[in-house]
């Protein structure tokens, strides 16, 4: 059986903790906050934990940038390589795409958010679900009626 | 022209006067009698494929495959060419009928009116033509569907409500468990071919027959096996030809049909009989009888009281099937004909009725019998038909379904068949007496004021047709001999 | 599969080889040019084209494929799993004509419907909004590298939201439909890259067939686990899958109704692909806990949301809205025959991705329709529409007897299917049985919410100030080609069955399937 609370390992896993407490946080700000722009921000904060989780899977114990290391005459070096140990750059190429994906969300959430306090003139969701109650109403007493109730 | 022609050209026959309908819907003489031809030519078509088979059973041939071991094919077997040809028959006199009726009440949506019913008799010849359950089931279904506007044709919240009930019914108990049964015995067996002697055999044991054989009996809705009845007096909404042809005849015929043909050609009769698993299915097809009879008593309204009556001996058909025995089977096929014969002829009077007079209520015709004893006339020979009184149609099956339950030793199936012959009488007789014997009130007219030609025409056909069916019965017997032997 | 090895240059060389690549590229380049030249009548005819020609390459892949086998394209002639590879077998193939069909056939119907609901100068940017998102889709679907899976995903995303926005014209409540999809969506798409990033970190490779590979090499461990964990509840987002549903109602009735027709037939099926493509090729399915998840878990959502998302339709009183919650039931179909872990079971899954596509594109199609002519799609607006617009109600009169299933139709067969799936299973386990009763117990509600559109369409007086006509030639025939297809298919499933059931061999063989790496590539 393993130890109820393994110190040691959660000491080497600190960093995943944080992305965790990250990722909780954001999520929570989406949940909890009924302001459409603080929405975004949480979803941004969610994002961007888990692009700390990918850039952090591709660092390599004692790694170093991922340049090949070259001569005067601008060729590889390689007896400087030998023994190198490097970080794998790929995780971060990816996070490099999923940041342009995340700020094209971002801009396209604010983009809408503009839309809607011009249409709704709010940017409360509350507010804003109060408005839509009233139009479902409204649609509900216009059109709930088909066929004489027999519908 | 070769069989398998014949069985397509019948089937098209009836959507080429569809689409005659449709083109001239502005020309009420062309088109009714553009109907007129196509109905005696699908009847034609029919006779050829009798001249062509006679009693014999083809091989099935597939017209198409949907996927592997499933194919839309057609065979003929006598039971299907019985059913077709009296489908098939019975159109050309409804159509006659239904134009005198349509035109006697002014009523509207001719077109739409006359296209369902003519994808309705179409798909009645895949039924009887289908040769595996899956093509069977596929054109059950376009019956339902196609039936369902005629039941709403007028489209008062009562005939909505009455068509909604109508659709309810056999659509959920073909989807929620024929279709279940169907896919299970696919799964079982993996084939859906109607077979002599049954597919079922050495694939299932126990507690599944029964049950299996619960699913097609309550799912096949159009056979109003209690408790899956209602559909029938709510349908009865719909114009009188509808009732007649599709509810006496069509529809109701469909289920019974096709629930003889899983009886014999899916479980087999002798698999049947062997295993007692449709013991339980005789008793409620027993009680169904009775019960429906007893309803039938207390409705006033004369439409209603036959479709209760339906239900009762619609039974008459399962209960055949449920004895598993060869006697048995064919009282049950012959009582299609039988009642088919009796039951239009009873539509098409209380049409007729009501055409002339507007009424409806049994309470109403006191007297009525003077004005119009023609009509009368055939309510009483179609009664006594269904009664099952010699020297008509309707008492042969009677008599073969009882000598079935001897054989079976059943004998309170006996005392079931004569009880429910006294119930018949109770309830259908009133009506001719109240119209022939009893001082018509204030304002019923007594000189003799007939329906239109065309609305009494044609039941006193078919009212003479159940006095020649009972010379003819043993023709139909041999006739249909072929499905109960079990060699080929 | 070793005779479907075959040895993969480092470029491919001719046009049929570069097909895989094309698929994806055409409608990619189609895009951005739409917005260059920036004119309005240049808009439709070049997104018709670009569909177009991505219909044709989609279906000789199919032709190609259909029989077993597969297509496979190196991204710039690096070999994978290094490079990104592009693989298309059955399965794909199946989904990609799918996606392309019902993007062609209801771009005409689009420029009617866009002429209506839209503003005309934001014509342009709509077709190119709708480029991308037919682009994201096919790239989803094309792709063999799982990092693209998400890319492409958040193209398709990012455009979607767009779109259904652009219902804002109509009813304003499409604006908050198209956000609360862009929480939802991004959310689930975020999971998605979560679980990737635990498959990578557990297998190092993100192309899909090595990462096969390597988990059948190290067997189950935590992080592989948690992958899938979140891989099924991003895509579980994308796909609608009950209780994640919560923005597609909304976001199908706000939206302009050709966007909703497109989404509605294509969106969720291509996300329910890679669902499987993960389920059954990346994990392999014989893993206990896979099986566990699939059986325990997909079931009974599944089934909760064929009643419940029904039973909601059943009290709607918008059409439109009808059908979104009928979309919600359908997905439970798919996913149950996706869970039944059978040939049977995915067949129908499979299939039935294809006919409700087919069904919901027509009566999507339908609503569009009556939206143009009645201004709306309430029952009271559509009120005896059927004698006004006979040809329409036609089309969507077949279309609600497809969706239903009832024999005939295209409907039928993939539910015949489905239920033969779950009866084949009945002698293992009594719940089986329980569960083919429930599917057709569940398609009935579908003939109470299907039927109260009919009566309303049929048997319900017509507003007197109506003055609806007959729908436009532009949107009748892609109605009637959709509405043939429900026929067709619903007798003729030789094509599709035939494929669907080699799609589902394919994906079965779990990671086996995606085995064979061209050359130098895979397992070392």
């Amino acid at each position: 059986m393993s130890k109820l609370l393994d110190l040691q390992f959660l000491a080497g896993h600190a960093h995943y903790l944080l992305f965790i407490v990250l990722m909780m946080t954001g999520l929570f700000i989406v949940v909890d906050k009924t302001n459409l722009v603080k929405k975004i921000v949480g979803l941004n904060i969610f994002q961007v934990s888990v692009f700390m989780f990918y850039v952090s899977i591709g660092k390599v114990k004692g790694g170093t940038a991922p340049i090949f290391p070259m001569d005067d005459k601008y060729h590889v070096d390689t007896a400087a390589m030998a023994g190198q140990v490097y970080s794998n750059p790929l995780p971060h190429v990816l996070i490099l795409t999923a940041i342009v994906v995340g700020i094209a969300t971002t801009s396209l959430g604010l983009a809408l958010i503009v839309r809607i306090r011009e249409s709704f003139d709010t940017i409360d969701e509350e507010d804003i679900l109060a408005i839509e109650q009233d139009m479902t109403r409204e649609d509900n007493k216009k059109h709930g009626n088909a066929m004489g109730g027999l519908a | 022209m070769d069989t398998m022609t014949a069985i397509y050209v019948a089937m098209l026959l009836p959507l080429l006067a569809m689409a005659g309908n449709m083109a001239f819907s502005e020309l009420k003489n062309v088109r009714d009698t553009f109907t007129l031809l196509c109905a005696m030519a699908t009847f034609g078509c029919i006779l050829i494929v009798l001249s062509n088979v006679g009693n014999g059973i083809t091989e099935p041939v597939s017209a198409f495959t949907v996927f592997k071991g499933i194919d839309i094919a057609f065979n003929v077997e006598p039971l299907g060419l019985m059913f077709a040809l009296i489908g098939s028959g019975l159109w050309i006199l409804t159509h006659v009928y239904g134009v005198g009726y349509m035109r006697g009440n002014n009523e509207s949506h001719h077109a739409r009116f006359f296209a369902c019913f003519c994808i309705a008799i179409s798909s009645v010849i895949g039924i009887a033509f289908a040769s595996n359950m899956f093509t069977l089931f596929l054109f059950y279904e376009i019956l339902t569907v196609s039936t369902y506007p005629l039941v709403a044709h007028k489209g008062t919240p009562e005939s909505i409500r009455g068509a909604r009930t109508y659709l309810a019914i056999l659509i959920g108990t073909s989807i929620a468990l024929q279709l279940t049964a169907i896919i299970w015995t696919f799964v079982l067996t993996g084939t859906l071919d109607f077979t002599q002697g049954g597919i079922l055999e050495g694939h299932v044991t126990g507690w599944i027959v029964p049950v299996l054989l619960g699913l097609y009996a309550f799912g096949i809705g159009k056979a109003a096996l209690m408790p899956f009845h209602k559909w029938l007096p709510a349908a009865m909404v719909a114009p009188t030809p509808v009732s007649a042809l599709l509810h006496a005849v069509a529809v109701v015929k469909a289920g019974v049909f096709t629930m003889l043909k899983v009886g014999i050609y899916i479980f087999g009769i002798d698999f049947l009989a062997q295993t007692n698993a449709s013991e339980w299915l005789m008793w409620l097809a027993a009680y169904s009888i009775i019960a429906a009879s007893v309803v039938a008593m207390f409705q006033d309204n004369l439409k209603k009281r036959l479709a209760y009556s339906t239900i009762s001996q619609l039974s008459y058909i399962t209960l055949g099937m449920a004895l598993a025995t060869s006697m048995g089977a064919l009282g049950g096929g012959m009582h299609i004909a039988m009642h088919a014969m009796g039951k239009i002829t009873l539509f098409m009077c209380a049409g007729a009725i009501y055409v002339k007079y507007h009424k409806t209520e049994i309470s109403q015709m006191t007297g009525l019998g003077r004005a119009m004893p023609i009509t009368f006339g055939a309510f009483l020979i179609g009664s006594l038909s269904i009664i099952g009184l010699p020297p008509l149609g309707g008492s042969w099956p009677k008599f073969l379904l009882m000598t079935a339950s001897v054989d079976t030793g059943h004998l309170i199936i006996i005392g079931v068949l004569m009880l429910s012959s006294l119930l018949n009488v109770a309830y259908l007789l009133p009506v001719v007496g109240r119209a022939f014997f009893l001082p018509a009130p204030e304002g019923t007219p007594t000189k003799f004021a007939e329906a239109p030609l065309l609305c009494w025409l044609p039941p006193a056909i078919t009212a003479i047709g159940c006095i020649v069916l009972f010379f003819y019965a043993g023709s139909i017997q041999t006739f249909l001999a072929p499905i109960v032997s079990v060699s080929p | 599969m070793a005779d479907t090895a075959q040895v993969v240059e480092h470029t491919a060389r001719t046009l049929r080889d570069h097909l895989p690549v094309l698929q994806v590229l055409v409608p990619f380049v189609t895009a951005p040019l739409i917005v260059l030249l920036g004119s309005r009548r240049l808009a439709w005819p070049l997104a018709f084209i670009a569909s177009a020609v991505a219909l044709v390459i989609s279906f000789i892949m199919l032709m190609e494929v259909r029989e077993g086998g597969m297509l496979t394209y190196t991204m710039g002639g690096w070999a994978p799993p290094l490079g990104i590879e592009y693989r298309v077998d059955a399965a794909n193939a199946f989904v990609l004509l799918l996606i392309s069909l019902i993007g062609t056939v209801v771009l005409p119907f689009a420029y009617a419907s866009f002429r209506d609901e839209i503003k005309s100068r934001d014509h342009t940017l709509m077709y190119a909004c709708w480029m991308l998102c037919f682009t994201g889709l096919l790239g989803m679907v094309a792709t063999g590298d799982a990092f693209n899976v998400f890319v492409f995903l958040e193209i398709s995303s990012l455009s979607t939201y767009v779109l259904v926005a652009m219902g804002a014209d109509r009813d304003r409540r499409a604006l908050t439909a198209a956000y609360d999809y862009l929480i939802m969506g991004t959310i689930g798409a975020t999971f998605f890259v979560i679980g990737l990033g635990m498959l990578y970190m557990a297998t190092g490779t993100l192309n899909m067939a090595d990462m096969a590979d390597r988990i059948a090499d190290q067997g189950m461990n935590r992080t592989v686990r948690s992958g899938f964990a979140f891989i099924m509840v991003g895509m579980g987002l994308k796909v609608a899958m009950f209780p994640l549903h919560l923005w597609l109602p909304k976001a199908y009735t706000f939206a302009p109704s050709a966007v909703t027709v497109f989404l509605s037939a294509t969106a969720t099926k291509a996300a329910l692909y890679v669902m499987m493509r993960f389920t059954f090729s990346v994990y392999n399915p014989d893993f206990a806990f896979a099986t566990n998840t699939l059986e325990i878990i997909f079931i009974p959502l599944a089934v909760i949301a064929m009643f419940s998302a029904s039973f909601v339709a059943v009290f709607q009183t918008n059409f439109k809205r009808m059908l979104a919650y009928s979309s919600i039931a359908q997905v439970g179909y798919m996913l149950l025959g996706v869970a039944l872990l059978t040939d049977t079971g995915l067949t129908a899954a499979i299939l039935h991705m294809f006919n409700h596509g087919l069904t919901k594109g027509l009566l999507f199609m339908g609503v569009g329709a009556y939206v143009l002519r009645a201004n709306g799609s309430f029952y009271t607006q559509i009120a005896g529409l059927g004698r006004k617009m006979p040809i329409t109600t036609g089309a969507v009169v077949i279309g609600g007897l497809s969706l239903i299933g009832v024999p005939g139709t295209a409907g039928f067969i993939s539910k015949w299917i489905l239920v033969e799936a779950a009866l084949e299973r009945a002698p293992e386990h009594a719940m089986f049985l329980a569960i083919a009763v429930a599917i057709v117990l569940s398609s009935l509600l579908a003939v109470v919410y299907v039927w109260r559109a009919f009566e309303v369409l049929y048997l319900s007086e017509p507003d007197p100030n109506s003055t609806a006509t007959e729908a436009p030639l532009m949107m009748l025939i892609p109605m009637w080609i959709l509405a043939g297809g429900c026929i067709w298919f619903g007798f003729s499933t030789e094509l599709l069955h035939d494929t669907a059931v080699q799609a589902a061999n394919g994906l079965l063989q779990g990671s086996q399937g995606m085995l064979v790496i061209p050359d130098q590539g895979g397992a070392h």
